[in-house]
């Protein structure tokens, strides 16, 4: 104890001082709560509206149809015999079979165990209740009137289903194996492809950063093309090169393309710039100093890479496991193209919305698929905040010593995957050119007449790159602004906090699933957001909050490099937040500001999952027509658009980089000292 | 510099330009009608009504049926023209359809309109199924050409069969209802067992059989006989053939969406779906018009394909519809894998 | 100016401040008053509350309890931008994609001036911290020192009543540090500008301020004069965290006497009950050194009070250039030692050396009493 104080040591009763608040503070706790009421309002809401809907059921209630029964003569004696009560002495309908989709239908005949085509006996019936409706033939009634038949005519009615709500979807889809299979065919792909995916990467990355081979710059170029292109695009190529007139179709001893080999491949293709990403950095930032002891220990080369360099890079490992993972389960335009007959959760989801349009088992297809996914993007987060303690400590960079023997296999080998990567553009590319593989193989350029397609036509291109404008344009606003406010407003502590987590939801909901969701919450007539839907702003919002995290997160660090007292001092010079925003905050992260418009722009230009549901004629898209091309079995000109969003891409990521410099150069001078 | 800036400036106005002219009148029509008609369908009804823009939503059959009956209680289409008249059944049924008689439809095949006073949809042409066989491929893989819908069955065409996924496919349905209708229930079911294990896989469009056939990619696709026509046309070496126990068919037809915000215009295109030039230009790719004597014969069409025709029981493809998908999805699509 | 009558109100009145972060209290019933014009620093070991008491006076953070007026006005709720400071940081957290002028004048824009009259204050003000030739430059090109100056320009460019100094000088290395350690306080005398400056550098405190503010676990433990700081230390941690500071464990006798060992020595007036175990402090450079013939009343050093006289033996010197600093050992410090500073002269004409005996006295003026607490031996 201290004697030297007679101060008292607990908190004195009474209110906290509660600060009054600025105008500043006022702006911009608004601004947080607009962005995140825009965050609720495109994602929690389409959520819940979908998480509703896959417990919404249809069933026959058999208690509001009403029947009378004629003798031979036609006179009826008035007796009413309701549905439930007839089903009931018959059994004609165990409870299963009451159970019903939303275009089910019940024929009536079963009730009346005597009942003949033939026989002069009439019928009539009548709904018991206004919800009630039956059909003659095709005719509708929803009336509470008595309609009389004849025998004849009587078997042509059926009964309709009215909606109701339970666990009936969720008992059917565990009860169909043709559903539930896909839960193993997912994860089984998922697993595969990453091993797969994160094997190549790593040593391509290791190649990378460990040893002195040549073109390194070339290589990681080319690691990079992937991501400009839409998942599916490797699909259409491995058509080419191993479907059944493919020209290294011997190569598969027999087997089919169609299926999990095709979907392995072409998974391993479009996540391998994600998985050699994070796996460089992880092995970038190893530290030296391991080695040199290592070296001093006398350890093996094959003992120093399991103690110093997989230990050193096991967070990285985990990481793109977990986002390859992440990306081929939640992916559907590469296992639509060339999956065949098998079947994986995320296609399910489509040919349940989209084939069938029974969007109940779709929301429960899509239920089950967040699961996986949330899981995948739970785990990853919590190593990336592991990677960054790791990132923080102090380490000496690994310099590589030249090593021609084992320089030269690291060269052969990333020559392999380099071939494979361009291979798979170069045979898309070849292919868009070919007048009528493989029996007229002049060249020509009858593939790009898209307008004679599906899909769109040309118009689809342009919709694309206007959406992939405006997403860049607002998507980056929304985010960085949004990014700032939560970063740099004083106190709201919970208000920050459930931002940040809405910021986060984004990435672990699948592209279908959110696609979906829109669906039931705007395609709603009750919703005052209805207007939007089929219209180009529903796409840019879709995909401004389908990427929000990654671009949140770019932000964010950005913003976390700002001195922390900037707005302390703007302030106590009592100028508005926002001049300090405007004048210092957004030209400082102007790279990051661009990194964040490239991003949304590529990703707009190349998704399919949210949109294929989004689309409507005025707003089709390149990549929904690379896949309704594709589709309709016009695999040429499939092939042809989605090599015209590769260019595009590039061309934007040119643009891009020239604008980066030309911003850094004019407006960021400061930086050179 | 100057470079990127012009590419710049092309892109930005490109996305401009994009945007279409507003016209007076816009129609939102739904269409299963091949994508390549499209443009043609809408020019010769603009040429005489050039007030009314029409805005395509085509999809296969299956998908725009569903997309209907998904926006039951808020639709988005004013107009269905080409779809076939099984789904429009089911939207009749549901109440969807805005009852109408065009004028001059007494000029057509009774057939081709329902039944109903005033009808709810009117017919244009007759859509056929058929077998699109691939002889370079055929012969490669030692095949015979198929004549029944039996043969189709014999193992020696295992793997060398695609058809389309009749959730989906319109066509797909047909073929599944005529087997059915053909075969009976079981006999139909037990067809459908042995056609399974030849399958290689299911599309999801109808016309894809065909051209997967055309490509070489299998040697025998199960599709229709107008995709046939026109792959065979664009040189594709192709076989059509009509098997031998009569083929399914459907209708197309066109029908007004209840509800529409603009039923003047509706009605105009309705009227003028049914006239002479119209039944005329459904003749360039179907053998069989809804108006009778305006037919002729169709390149590269198979002999004897109107004659094969089954005699189609459309409440029943409707009324079933349902169940019939639900079984054929436990049967057939649950397997990752034909089952072997 | 500097020295404004105590009578006059106080221009900053902080009443019973508290700051709680959950269950930590950083801040414990804080009061303070500071006169308009006055330097004052909060000086503290890192965690003792002294730049959270800052930023609650400017607003950035608020209290949980109490009130803080600003020259008669109720401040304590206000956010930044309405109270009335300059602040500069560490950081310095000058604005890097703007030049030293636009920095300078970002407080300026929107206040009714015109750019006329912006340019000519930001010229005006360059001139004061001596970069007048710097303005069109980028914060990066300069060195520490000048971006710290910069950084003070910007904050007293609108004139504003209290100046507010968040450890200024400790990013800067320690030939720049005392240089614009004079600097500012140069500045702040010119300008007159109350200034609230937190470091956890002693001499930086005691060379820069008017009234040193001496914090510890969200305490106060003294105000004071740098010289009251270091003369008078109200307790044991500020006499040991200022300065240096020779610790004997010791008795207390009555007011006026504590027993160090087996004597009695005379000591500054305490308020110990006889017997109570205390420290006796003094510091090193407080020890007079005596010759061998201190103890005949006509000898030159004559020693004053002869019970606080005693010899000891010399057992280290180590000579840190102004003064040796000795190490001295006697029984009476139970093994332990005593630290004495003694000046080059005294050494020179007592011909001290290590392991020679010397006769010391502790001036009985600059002997203390403290409480034996958690921070003594």
């Amino acid at each position: 104890m201290n004697l030297s104080h007679s101060n008292p040591v607990t908190l004195p009763a009474g209110r906290d001082v509660r600060g009054k608040l600025s105008r500043d503070d006022v702006i911009m706790r608004g601004g947080m709560i607009v962005i995140a009421l825009y965050l609720v309002v495109t994602l929690a809401f389409p959520l819940y509206a979908m998480l509703s809907k896959s417990f919404s059921t249809f069933r026959f209630e058999l208690a509001q149809y009403e029947f009378q029964v004629s003798d031979e003569a036609g006179v009826f004696d008035g007796t009413i015999l309701n549905g439930a009560q007839l089903n009931q002495s018959t059994g004609a309908y165990s409870g299963g079979d009451l159970a019903a989709g939303s275009d089910s239908r019940l024929a009536v005949t079963p009730f009346f165990p005597d009942f003949s085509f033939r026989s002069p006996v009439q019928y009539q019936i009548r709904n018991a209740s206004d919800t009630g409706r039956f059909l003659v033939g095709s005719d509708l009634y929803d009336d509470t009137d008595w309609l009389t038949l004849d025998s004849n005519t009587f078997r042509r009615v059926q009964l309709r289903p009215v909606k109701s709500r339970g666990i009936d979807n969720f008992v059917n889809y565990f009860s169909t194996p043709a559903l539930f299979n896909s839960i193993k065919n997912s994860l089984w792909i998922a697993v595969v492809s990453t091993i797969v995916t994160v094997t190549l990467a790593f040593w391509f990355a290791y190649a990378l950063n460990r040893s002195c081979m040549r073109f390194k710059g070339l290589f990681r170029l080319v690691a990079m093309a992937p991501i400009l292109v839409p998942s599916l695009l490797p699909g259409i190529a491995l058509v080419y090169l191993f479907g059944n007139q493919g020209m290294l179709k011997e190569l598969l001893f027999g087997a089919s393309i169609y299926g999990p080999i095709g979907i392995v491949i072409g998974s391993v293709f479009f996540t391998f710039p994600h998985a050699f990403l994070i796996i460089s950095t992880a092995l970038a930032i190893s530290d030296a100093r391991l080695y040199e002891a290592a070296i001093s220990l006398r350890a093996t080369p094959w003992r120093t890479f399991w103690t110093v360099t997989i230990p050193g890079a096991r967070y990285g490992l985990i990481s793109a496991a977990f986002v390859v993972f992440n990306l081929v389960i939640t992916d559907f335009g590469l296992p639509k193209v060339i999956g065949g007959q098998f079947n994986v959760l995320a296609v399910d989801i489509y040919k349940q919305v989209i084939g069938q349009q029974n969007f109940e088992m779709g929301a429960v297809v899509s239920v089950v698929l967040v699961v996986p996914a949330i899981l995948a993007f739970a785990i990853d987060r919590l190593v990336q905040s592991k990677q960054v303690a790791l990132l923080s400590a102090r380490s000496v960079p690994y310099q590589p010593t030249p090593n021609p023997r084992v320089d030269r296999i690291f060269l052969a080998y990333s020559t392999l995957v380099a071939l494979f990567i361009v291979g798979i553009l170069a045979v898309c590319q070849f292919a868009a050119l070919i007048k009528f593989w493989p029996y007229d193989l002049n060249l020509s350029l009858n593939n790009y007449a898209f307008d004679k397609m599906d899909g769109g036509g040309w118009a689809s291109y342009f919709n694309s790159i206007k959406l992939g404008l405006l997403t860049a344009v607002i998507g980056t606003s929304v985010v960085f602004f949004g990014a700032y406010l939560v970063e740099k407003s004083n106190g709201f502590k919970v208000g920050r906090a459930l931002f940040q987590m809405f910021a986060m939801l984004p990435m672990a909901i699948p592209g279908m699933v959110l696609g979906l969701a829109y669906i039931f919450f705007f395609n709603n007539p009750a919703n005052p957001l209805n207007p939007i839907y089929g219209t180009m702003a529903i796409l840019v919002i879709c995909t401004v909050t389908h990427f929000y995290t990654v671009s949140h997160l770019t932000a964010v660090t950005a913003l976390k490099q700002m001195d922390r007292e900037f707005e302390s001092v703007s302030s106590s010079l009592k100028q508005p937040t926002m001049k300090l925003f405007a004048r210092v905050t957004v030209p400082v992260c102007l790279p990051a500001v661009l990194d964040i418009s490239i991003y949304l722009f590529v990703n707009a230009m190349t998704t399919v999952s949210a949109v294929v549901f989004l689309y409507s004629p005025k707003t089709t898209l390149a990549s929904v027509a690379v896949l309704n091309m594709d589709d309709a079995g016009d695999i040429a000109p499939a092939a042809a658009m989605g090599m015209m969003i590769f260019y595009t891409n590039a061309v934007a990521r040119i643009l891009h980089l020239i604008a980066s410099k030309g911003v850094l150069a004019r407006t960021q001078a400061w930086r050179n000292r | 510099m100057t470079n990127s800036k012009k590419m710049l400036a092309l892109l930005l106005s490109g996305t401009l330009l994009a945007g279409p002219l507003a016209a007076e009148t816009e129609l939102t029509v739904y269409t299963a009608v091949e994508a390549e008609d499209l443009a043609r369908y809408a020019e010769t009804f603009n040429a005489q009504h050039p007030d009314i823009k029409i805005n395509w939503v085509r999809d296969s059959t299956g998908i725009i049926t569903a997309k209907l009956l998904a926006e039951r209680d808020n639709p988005q289409a004013d107009v269905v023209w080409g779809l076939a008249a099984t789904s429009l059944l089911l939207l009749k049924s549901e109440g969807m359809l805005e009852a109408y008689a065009p004028a001059g439809v007494d000029l057509l095949d009774k057939k081709f309109v329902d039944s109903s006073t005033p009808p709810a949809w009117v017919g244009m042409d007759a859509w056929v199924a058929a077998v699109c066989y691939n002889t370079v491929e055929a012969e490669k893989a030692g095949l015979t050409p198929p004549t029944s819908w039996k043969d189709l069955a014999d193992p020696k065409y295992k793997g060398h069969v695609i058809m389309p996924n009749p959730n989906s496919s319109g066509t797909g349905f047909l073929d599944v209802s005529s087997w059915l209708q053909l075969f009976g229930e079981e006999g139909g079911w037990a067809y459908m067992d042995a056609l399974h294990e030849n399958i290689a896989r299911y599309t999801h469009s109808g016309s894809k059989p065909c051209k997967l056939a055309a490509s070489g990619e299998i040697p025998i696709g199960i599709s229709f006989a107008f995709r046939g026509a026109k792959s065979k046309a664009a040189g594709a070496p192709l076989e059509i053939i009509v098997p031998s126990e009569g083929v399914g068919w459907d209708m197309e037809a066109t029908a007004i969406v209840a509800g529409t915000d603009d039923l003047e215009a509706a009605k105009t295109l309705v009227d003028f779906s049914i006239t002479k030039e119209a039944n005329e230009m459904y003749n360039t790719g179907y053998a069989v018009v809804a108006m009778p004597g305006v037919a002729k014969p169709v390149e590269y069409f198979p002999e004897g394909l109107l004659e094969a025709m089954i005699d189609n029981d459309f409440e029943f493809a409707a009324n079933n519809r349902a169940a019939i998908l639900k079984e054929w999805q436990a049967r057939y699509d649950s397997k990752s894998e034909p089952k072997g | 100016m500097i020295d404004t009558p105590a009578a006059a109100a106080p221009y900053l009145n902080i009443e019973s401040l508290w700051k709680a972060f959950g269950d930590f209290l950083a801040l414990k019933d804080i009061s303070l008053n500071i006169k308009e014009g006055e330097f004052v620093c909060f000086l503290g070991p890192s965690g003792c509350g002294k730049t959270t008491l800052l930023r609650a006076i400017a607003g950035l953070d608020l209290q949980t309890r109490g009130r803080v007026m600003q020259d008669g006005r109720d401040v304590s709720n206000l956010p930044p931008s309405e109270r009335d400071f300059g602040i500069v940081f560490q950081s310095y957290a000058l604005f890097p994609n703007l030049t030293i002028e636009k920095n300078i004048a970002f407080g300026l824009e929107n206040t009714g001036r015109n750019k006329a009259e912006i340019t000519a204050r930001v010229a005006e003000l360059l001139q004061l911290v001596g970069l007048p030739e710097q303005g069109r430059k980028y914060p990066a090109q300069l060195s520490g020192g000048q971006q710290q100056r910069i950084a003070l320009a910007r904050a007293i460019a609108t004139n504003p009543g209290l100046l507010l100094l968040d450890e200024p000088l400790s990013a800067l290395d320690a030939k720049v540090r005392v240089h614009l350690r004079h600097e500012i306080k140069e500045l702040q005398r010119q300008l007159g500008v109350t200034t609230v400056m937190v470091t956890h550098d002693q001499e930086e405190a005691l060379a820069m301020a008017d009234r040193i503010v001496v914090m510890n676990q969200g305490v106060i433990e003294q105000v004071g004069s740098p010289t009251e700081i270091y003369r008078e230390p109200a307790n044991l941690f500020v006499a040991d965290f200022i300065g240096e500071m020779n610790q004997i464990s010791a008795l207390a006798g009555p007011s006026g006497v504590v027993r160090i060992g087996e004597s009695d020595m005379q000591a500054r007036p305490h308020a110990f009950q006889p017997g109570a175990a205390i420290i006796a402090a003094i510091r090193p450079e407080d020890v007079i050194p005596h010759g061998k013939g201190a103890r005949s009343p006509g000898a030159p050093d004559r020693i004053k009070s002869p019970e606080n006289a005693f010899e000891v033996l010399v057992d280290e010197m180590e000579f840190l250039g102004s003064f040796w600093r000795c190490r001295l050992q006697n029984e009476r410090f139970g093994g332990g030692e005593l630290i004495a500073d003694f000046s080059i002269n005294a050494v020179r004409r007592l011909e001290l050396a290590a392991g020679t005996q010397m006769m010391i006295e502790l001036p009985r003026n600059r002997l203390m009493a403290f409480a034996r607490s958690e921070y003594g031996a």
